[in-house]
């Protein structure tokens, strides 16, 4: 039915919303379960485990306590959760996908491994990276950003890094905290410090 | 099959800051987009199938012990590519205000009553044809405090994923003819007025259930074309 029909172009997007809670994140707060939680982890994913948190800020540095987060990433090897990714996928039952709502204080964590290191369209490779999307009330379409790594030596060499004016770069690296495998990142949606988005 | 993702086809969304939409003005960045190649990470994306919905999940009149209260309606359609090719396995999410317009949302202050028979939530996955199938209660339009008066027309939220995670898209489907529409900066964020047309599903009496339920058809296009176009039309 319709199969013959040629569209004029793509639905195109609208904001999320303030009340996506109990449909989209409900953690145990609604009458309905959760498709995706916070974390990647499966229990057979190989690779360095990490958590990365922050907070979310909007243009007068106010917390943002309605966005959510989702997050996209190669396991420890490089290697998408996806057939259009030709190479083969060690961990069987790793994702590499994860979506987390912030909380009242603008919060957000992820729990996940070390993403490997993926090649560039010219095979060039790419830091460690993980692809995150911001959706929030406000926001009429979703923004990508990315999340590397402070502790990276592969950041100075990194092709979409270099894409970005230096001053700014710190706005992707989550910055380790000593002894412990966890990373903070803030996000800033807009003013002096704001978090690089890219145009995908 | 190859896609491709021309970064052109992103003209048909809102502009960031659409200053008539308040929340808009604090939560845009000033800063422009910054452009770049898509790399695997951008190409790919997440791949979620039937074991992430449960039977039933696409019929929100059947959650709890009693039928909800409104106008029983089927919303369906295709998930489809830029190309016109079903999309398919791709993971729908629905949500919604009830048939008074008021959300389940412990922060909805709107004072008309909530539903005990309705939370609002749904999800399916679309066929290998890339169909899709919700049945639900038509939700209410509901006021908000953009500006003085304002109400946003009557809505359902859909979430969809698509073959990459550039292709992630979360929208509104609305009603047809729906008198609030020139009032609503949400909807009128979209620029092009023929975008805005593809929000607004269609009366579908073909699929109208006799002595049951009105249908809604909406088609949800996602950005991708094939990277391998054919030369010889």
């Amino acid at each position: 039915m319709q199969d013959s029909v040629k569209p004029n172009g793509i639905t195109p997007s609208q904001t999320v919303g303030p009340f996506f809670k109990y449909g989209l994140t409900p953690t145990g707060e609604y009458a309905w379960n959760d498709a995706f939680t916070n974390s990647t982890l499966t229990p057979d994913v190989t690779g360095d485990r990490v958590r990365i948190e922050g907070r979310v800020f909007d243009g007068d540095g106010v917390v943002v306590p309605d966005c959510m987060l989702e997050i996209w990433q190669a396991d420890a090897q490089g290697r998408f959760a996806d057939p259009q990714d030709k190479r083969a996928l060690p961990n069987a039952s790793f994702r590499g996908f994860a979506r987390c709502g912030t909380d009242k204080d603008g919060n957000y964590s992820f729990d996940t491994i070390k993403p490997g290191v993926v090649p560039d369209p010219d095979g060039k490779p790419q830091a460690p990276h993980i692809l995150l999307a911001v959706f929030g009330r406000g926001m009429l379409r979703h923004l990508y950003t990315r999340i590397y790594f402070s502790d990276e030596a592969g950041n100075a060499a990194d092709p979409v890094l270099a894409l970005v004016p230096a001053e700014r770069r710190a706005t992707l690296t989550a910055v380790r905290e000593a002894g412990k495998p966890v990373y903070r990142l803030d996000l800033r949606l807009q003013g002096d410090d704001e978090t690089v988005f890219f145009d995908v | 099959m190859t896609f491709i993702y021309p970064v052109d086809s992103n003209k048909a969304h809102p502009l960031p800051l659409s200053p008539d939409y308040k929340s808009s003005i604090k939560r845009a960045p000033n800063k422009p987009l910054i452009p770049m190649r898509h790399t695997l990470s951008e190409l790919t994306g997440p791949v979620y199938g039937h074991e992430t919905v449960r039977e039933g999940d696409n019929d929100l009149t059947t959650q709890h012990t009693g039928e909800p209260i409104g106008e029983r309606i089927i919303v369906h359609g295709h998930v489809r590519d830029e190309d016109g090719r079903g999309v398919p396995n791709s993971l729908v999410e629905i949500w919604q205000a009830n048939s008074c317009g008021r959300y389940v949302h412990v922060r909805d202050q709107h004072p008309a009553p909530l539903d005990p028979n309705f939370t609002g939530a749904g999800r399916t996955v679309s066929d290998a044809a890339g169909y899709y199938r919700f049945v639900t209660i038509k939700p209410g339009a509901y006021p908000w405090g953009n500006h003085h008066n304002a109400w946003r027309p009557a809505h359902i939220h859909l979430s969809v994923f698509g073959h990459s995670f550039v292709t992630r898209l979360v929208t509104q489907m609305y009603f047809p003819a729906d008198p609030l529409f020139p009032f609503d900066p949400i909807f009128n964020s979209v620029p092009d007025e023929k975008a805005r047309a593809r929000m607004v599903s269609s009366f579908d009496l073909e699929n109208t259930q006799p002595e049951w339920a009105l249908c809604y058809r909406f088609d949800i296009v996602l950005r991708g074309k094939n990277a391998t176009p054919m030369e010889n039309h």
